[in-house]
């Protein structure tokens, strides 16, 4: 009886399993596997892939050394701007404001995402063009003041797009937080600073973490923001994917970068969950 | 204060995404940059309510068309649709690189698409573009082109490509900023670095933005040679801290004033000075380079007959006189010549003097292919 149950049981985990591991396995495992194979090959003459074993393309990785440590700097800056930036929005929603405008402000957050982002950017080329903020700031005596097309420009991007993602799992971190916690903390004489630090930040820290990862990991393969506010002079490694895949067609050297940065997310995903787990206490943490 | 200088309205930000969504983002860019590329709009709409000519083969409902960004007048394609009740789906490209990089992974669906002579007989060796069946072009006349402009398309005496119109690759320099006139590529690479630092605008294409550094050396803008490469990299990267973006979407930057110099094709360069007449267009004196764009059909066509049907249409003299007084790209057809308005035959940007286009070299085929100018290129990105 019971061995015929725990049978019908795991049928049932696979079936359920099947559709999302069929995905998985054919639009990652396998383009996974392919991008590997190409990674020892050969470029061929009119561009493409030429199939041979060679280690080459990832002695060639240093070429793009810049790419990669302007990534490796930008998207860990970029999450923690937005970190600052997201958390007293989000300590706000949950905390502070009424639940009859929770739901409101919170939709309001959504909203951006109804237009595309690359629309959005877009606008932002205007707005830290000369004709958009220098321009104000010209009008109160400080002038020429350049933004577009700088890291400082990518960095204003890169908050405008992630903040979002940022402030949900903080929020929703925040809003499970017992306000009873808070009022013990005061009644025991912590002034509101300490409590703050004592108790809220520890207790949303699964929020922070899941949101600062979730942040990086996606800024690690960003291209579109770099491409239209750095103006093709702050560079990621998902631009130099692209050029590699669109302009000069090597596919093997694109491979090989391609499963570099998979094996760079690998190791800030490892070790940011490794500084969450330690923050979180024995807590779960939960990714997206 | 110019009118330039103002925050965008949001009548203006409209209009901007109104651009983009039609597609028509100054040549050779926006899409491009987005990696999209194909930011696909389907021009024409829905067929059944226009009286349709009757074809002796069916053309179908839809097709799909491959060019560049403000390359085309919207209209033809309408009037297309109004007389075949064909559909044309445009998608709008960034780079020679990039469209070959489509046709070589396949799936493009494309059935007409816009190459660059250069490019012509790499795709023919990649047998990825079919011989033309001149027979389907009536309205396409080669004895009214010039021979210098169309003989890339013709490969082993077989037409794999007719002309759509040529160009150049010249300077547009904002002279109520840049107070010293530019003359030709060596003095542009100077200027990045002096006058124009922070204001400088170079494509985001191996073939110009190599070739013009490699013309600014003193050598030829087809170079594939390493040595001379390596030292066009060296100007590059000595220049890069200077540019205001790498950028073949220059329109937006020159018109903000952003940006005061810009590498600028002969259609891009019409339309900026046609807008602010401070915005000149010079060719290098040293050098630079001369393009013809052609038409072709991919082997690939899902729907070659209707490809062909708008090849022709646009191949029609009155037709082509419509898209030139559109887009400012000079003519190849004898015939459209003689059609068009003299302010536009006397426009020195558009018509320039043969001798001024005596320094300047056809890109050639190698250019495409050769890993050295990819990579130089993507150094010079990455640095």
């Amino acid at each position: 009886m019971a061995a015929a149950g725990n049978r019908r049981r795991s049928l049932v985990t696979a079936a359920l399993a099947a559709p999302a591991a069929l995905w998985l396995g054919v639009f990652l495992v396998l383009p996974f596997i392919a991008m590997l194979v190409f990674a020892f090959g050969r470029r061929a003459p009119e561009g493409g892939y030429t199939p041979a074993f060679t280690f080459e393309q990832f002695l060639n990785l240093p070429a793009r050394s810049a790419a990669f440590l302007n990534t490796l700097m930008l998207a860990p800056a970029g999450a923690l701007l937005c970190l600052l930036v997201a958390y007293p929005v989000a300590y706000y929603l949950a905390v502070r404001a009424s639940p009859r405008h929770r739901l409101v402000l919170v939709s309001l957050i959504v909203v951006p995402f109804w237009t595309s982002l690359l629309v959005r950017t877009y606008a932002w080329m205007y707005i830290l063009g000369s004709r958009g903020l220098p321009n104000l700031l010209e009008m109160i005596g400080i002038s020429d003041v350049r933004i577009l097309n700088t890291p400082a420009a990518v960095l204003i991007g890169i908050v405008y797009g992630y903040l979002p993602l940022m402030i949900m799992p903080i929020y929703v971190s925040l809003e499970k937080l017992d306000r009873r916690l808070l009022d013990a903390s005061a009644d025991l004489g912590a002034r509101p600073m300490s409590t703050f630090f004592g108790v809220t930040l520890p207790l949303s820290m699964p929020g922070v973490m899941t949101g600062t990862a979730l942040v990086t990991i996606l800024l690690l393969g960003e291209y579109l923001i770099p491409q239209l506010l750095g103006g093709g002079k702050v560079f990621f490694i998902g631009n130099a994917l692209v050029d590699l895949f669109l302009q000069s067609r090597n596919w093997p050297f694109g491979s090989a970068i391609a499963v570099t940065l998979v094996l760079v997310v690998v190791v800030v995903l490892t070790v940011a969950m490794r500084i969450a787990w330690r923050f979180a206490g024995t807590r779960r943490v939960d990714l997206v | 204060m110019s009118k330039f200088i103002k925050p965008i309205t949001a009548a203006e930000l409209t209009a901007e995404f109104m651009r983009l969504k039609r597609g028509s983002v100054t040549r050779r860019h926006f899409l491009g940059v987005t990696g999209l590329g194909m930011a696909a709009a389907v021009v024409g709409g829905r067929a059944g309510s226009f009286v349709r000519e009757a074809h002796a083969e069916d053309l179908g409902t839809q097709m799909s068309f491959a060019t560049w960004p403000n390359y085309h007048d919207p209209a033809s394609f309408e009037a297309f649709t109004a007389k075949t009740g064909v559909a044309v789906e445009v998608n709008v490209f960034g780079s020679n690189e990039e469209m070959l990089a489509k046709l070589q992974a396949g799936g493009t669906g494309w059935d007409l698409f816009v190459p660059t002579n250069y490019t012509i007989s790499t795709y023919a060796k990649l047998d990825l573009i079919d011989q033309l069946d001149l027979a389907r072009l009536p309205n396409y006349d080669p004895t009214t082109e010039t021979a210098r402009f169309t003989n890339e398309g013709i490969i082993d005496g077989n037409t794999y490509a007719v002309p759509k119109n040529w160009g150049t690759t010249g300077i547009a320099s904002n002279t109520s900023k840049m107070k010293t006139p530019v003359t030709t590529w060596k003095e542009f690479f100077e200027l990045a670095q002096t006058e124009g630092t922070g204001r400088t605008m170079v494509h985001d294409y191996q073939l110009t933005t190599i070739g013009n550094a490699l013309v600014a050396l003193g050598h030829s803008f087809n170079s594939v040679d390493a040595a001379e490469l390596a030292k066009a990299e060296e100007l590059l990267i000595k220049v890069k801290p200077h540019l205001f973006a790498i950028n073949s979407d220059y329109q937006p930057g020159m018109r903000a004033t952003d940006a005061w110099l810009t590498m600028c094709w002969t259609n891009d360069g019409a339309q900026l000075n046609r807008d602010m007449p401070e915005i000149a267009f010079t060719l290098g004196k040293d050098g630079g380079e001369i393009w013809s764009d052609f038409y072709a059909i991919p082997k690939s066509g899902a729907n070659k007959a209707a490809g062909y049907a708008l090849l022709d249409f646009l191949m029609t003299p009155d037709n082509a006189v419509k898209e030139h007084i559109a887009n400012g790209t000079p003519t190849t057809d004898s015939r459209v010549l003689a059609l068009l308005p003299q302010e536009v035959t006397s426009n020195k940007i558009v018509y320039p003097d043969e001798a001024s286009l005596s320094p300047l070299e056809f890109g050639a085929a190698v250019t495409l292919t050769d890993p050295g100018r990819a990579e130089v290129m993507a150094r010079f990105k990455s640095a």
